[in-house]
């Protein structure tokens, strides 16, 4: 069922700089909705999630009720000051029929990691059994979709709960999201395998509209390791080859209970068409500590809301991240850590490499309210520019009230240095292999953050193929 | 004893600027296998954007004047090539690269050499073994081939790693810009000692100092005084010590030169 309406058919004339109207941005946000709750045809496979379910119902429900007062933001709005958005109103999209368009087991092999067995695949953020290899978890890791139990334990207290839930894509999301990934681990269970966690999309000729929804429980003294990776399907180097239309809109949420710890890489490789909006919202209880790599390396689009709320003593929070961004490309990473106990500790590194005419955005909020004393937070965003037509914006945002606190942060924007292209050359290295090794070295402090081996190495020689000559 | 198959750089009336600034303004300079040259000035004289140009720095653009290195042109040639047939600069700053490990540098550095001589590049292991009979010549700890180039390195850390590099690529010409600035004495000791092991009667140095004190300890055989971007007087390593004495308000009174 294709969904065309008035807000979606807008014309040409809403391209960037032209700001359109809030009616057609409140409609156009209506369209989504109803595209996402309208599901496959009849005739095709029933999605597997169709769960009986008050409370979804509920929460479902309300969101859908609260979506009414909204629209999707505007430049005119702080939050999305430097990412425009008018590109996707001038999209005609559909629910993607997942059944129709599962990827084959052959097509999934070049994401596959060979060091990470256990995986959980979304295919258009519906469950795909099929695709998953849930074998041999260790017993305290629960994994499943909307209709397992921990899901269905989770609608009233965990899903939908974390502050910033009525952000407007976060509530399009809960309105209408047709599955979700859950995992739970156990008091005092360990899983230091990394976990991939794979949503795929996948377009046909017509644009697609997809919300993959995830929920992560880590109970008290648990370790996990996960790796959430989007992704489309194509030929090799999936940006380079696959140029695929859609729109995704990502949210996952995160609990850790007391001393638990968690290690999330998360990968957005999208096709080069793509739009690609997604959130991660963390709540950490007392001593938990909680890493994030983030790699912005595909999407025309994207944009990652990271926030994470501390909600206990001696809370550790590391955020890292790295943006490839090339051609039009425009990749915009908003963290915030909410600070709310005394000696907790945060630790931010984000690096942007922007070639061409892309853009990179980084916006930096870290809030520091008066019970948050001792408070010690880092923050650093580092860019490269690589051509005199590439953008950077970034902004760190720091609240503090408290007063016995420690927090820095920078932001540098630099090209590569001829001093040390020349030092390099100098050396008999050619300016060509001078440049590489530089451009190397800058993402490597990030990629080498990332737990796998066979990640690193994949993500490397997309950095090649992408910025290297 | 002069006949020009022992001349390893020539450099006949050399002017080079900057940003349309005249530096250099006339250089003259030969230099043969087995020598050891010094060049003293102020600040400003000259000497450093000397050893730039000579190493083909992007940021000088020679105006006139011919530079031969072995006979050859070299100031048609690319810093990787110049670096590739022999010569090797010193840097009086030498640049952090964080990300790059210092083994890697080295490897890639020295594998680069010998493609260029036509050799095969050595592989990790062997490459090890030698890098670690190097580290002797310099003192230093293996430890530093696991950080990162030069990256968190003491100022005398990083000249003497400057100087591991001129040990692993046997230049034929090495040219140390201002490596005694910075360093204590222990530590010039150890550069110094580095230098004097790596010098033989094929090769030929060309020092780039401010200070005498270096000369103690590597002597040379000529000392050239530079000021206003040319060489003024060249004398032997007596010079040195009466620049060290007289200071360089000295030069003012030399005839020619303007105070």
């Amino acid at each position: 069922m294709t969904i065309v309406s008035s807000g979606l058919t807008t014309d040409s004339t809403t391209g960037p700089g032209t700001p359109s109207s809030a009616d057609q941005r409140s409609q156009y946000l209506q369209n989504l909705l109803t595209i996402a709750q309208s599901g496959p045809d009849l005739g095709q496979v029933a999605p597997v999630a169709q769960v009986e379910s008050s409370a979804l119902q509920t929460l479902q429900g309300q969101a859908a009720a609260r979506l009414r007062e909204l629209a999707i933001p505007s430049t005119r709005e702080e939050d999305w000051r430097f990412t425009d958005l008018s590109g996707i109103l001038s999209l005609e999209l559909k629910h993607p029929y997942p059944h129709c368009l599962l990827p084959s087991r052959a097509e999934l092999l070049p994401i596959l990691l060979p060091d990470a067995p256990h995986r959980l695949v979304f295919v258009n953020g519906i469950f795909a059994p099929e695709l998953s290899h849930l074998e041999d978890l260790p017993p305290g890791v629960k994994v499943g979709n909307a209709q397992s139990e921990t899901a269905q334990a989770a609608w009233t207290t965990r899903v939908g709960q974390l502050p910033g839930s009525e952000e407007v894509f976060t509530t399009l999301n809960t309105a209408a999201f047709e599955d979700i990934a859950v995992i739970q681990v156990a008091k005092d269970t360990v899983l230091d395998v990394p976990l991939h966690l794979i949503f795929v999309s996948t377009s046909g000729s017509q644009p697609t509209f997809s919300q993959p929804r995830c929920l992560i429980v880590a109970d008290r003294f648990s370790q996990l390791s996960i790796v959430e990776d989007y992704i489309t399907i194509g030929e090799g180097c999936m940006y380079g080859s696959a140029n695929g239309v859609y729109v995704t809109n990502a949210v996952t949420e995160i609990w850790l209970g007391e001393n638990a710890c968690i290690h999330h890489s998360r990968l957005q490789r999208d096709s080069s068409g793509a739009y690609h909006i997604g959130k991660t919202a963390v709540h950490q209880s007392q001593n938990s500590r909680y890493t994030n790599i983030s790699l912005l390396l595909g999407a025309k689009l994207s944009r990652h809301n990271l926030e994470v709320f501390h909600q206990g003593e001696q809370v550790d929070t590391q955020l890292h991240g790295l943006a490839l961004v090339t051609g039009t490309q425009i990749a915009d990473t908003h963290s915030s850590i909410v600070y709310q106990y005394p000696h907790c500790s945060s630790d931010q590194l984000y690096k942007a490499i922007v070639d061409d005419r892309g853009r990179s955005i980084f916006n930096g909020r870290v809030y520091v309210p008066q019970a948050a004393q001792l408070t010690n937070a880092a923050q650093l965003n580092r860019n490269l520019l690589l051509s005199s037509k590439a953008r950077v914006d970034t902004k760190p945002q720091l609240e503090i009230v408290a007063d016995n606190v420690k927090c820095a942060h920078g932001a540098t924007v630099s090209q590569l240095e001829d001093d040390e292209i020349f030092y390099l050359q100098s050396r008999g290295i050619n300016r060509q292999s001078a440049k590489n090794l530089l451009l190397d070295a800058f993402a490597r402090e990030i990629i080498n953050k990332v737990p796998l081996t066979s990640l690193r190495e994949t993500l490397a020689r997309c950095m090649a193929c992408r910025l290297i000559l | 004893m002069t006949t020009s198959e022992n001349v390893i750089l020539s450099i006949r009336d050399l002017t080079a600027e900057i940003d349309g600034q005249p530096i250099l303004k006339g250089v003259n300079l030969t230099i043969r296998a087995g020598e050891i040259h010094a060049i003293m000035g102020r600040n400003g004289s000259g000497k450093s954007t000397l050893s730039k140009v000579l190493a083909g720095h992007p940021a000088y653009t020679v105006t006139g004047g011919e530079v031969l290195f072995h006979g050859e042109n070299l100031l048609d040639v690319e810093p990787e090539e110049r670096s590739r047939k022999g010569l090797f600069l010193a840097f009086q700053y030498p640049l952090e690269i964080p990300g790059v490990s210092n083994l890697d540098f080295l490897r890639v550095s020295y594998n680069s050499r010998r493609k260029g001589q036509g050799l095969d590049e050595l592989d990790a292991f062997d490459f090890e073994d030698l890098i670690t009979e190097k580290l002797k010549v310099v003192q230093m700890d293996p430890a530093f081939l696991g950080r990162s180039v030069n990256e968190g390195f003491s100022g005398g850390e990083k000249k003497r790693n400057e100087i591991l590099q001129m040990a692993l690529l046997e230049p034929s010409l090495a040219i140390l810009d201002e490596t005694d600035s910075g360093l204590d004495i222990d530590a010039l000791k150890i550069v110094a000692d580095g230098v004097n092991q790596l010098k033989n009667s094929e090769n030929a140095l060309l020092l780039i100092t401010h200070y005498q004190r270096l000369l103690n300890y590597i002597q040379p055989d000529f000392v050239h005084v530079t000021h206003a971007g040319r060489i003024i007087r060249t004398g032997d390593k007596s010079l040195a010590l009466e620049l060290e004495d007289r200071g360089y308000d000295w030069i003012d009174q030399w005839e020619g030169v303007a105070a």
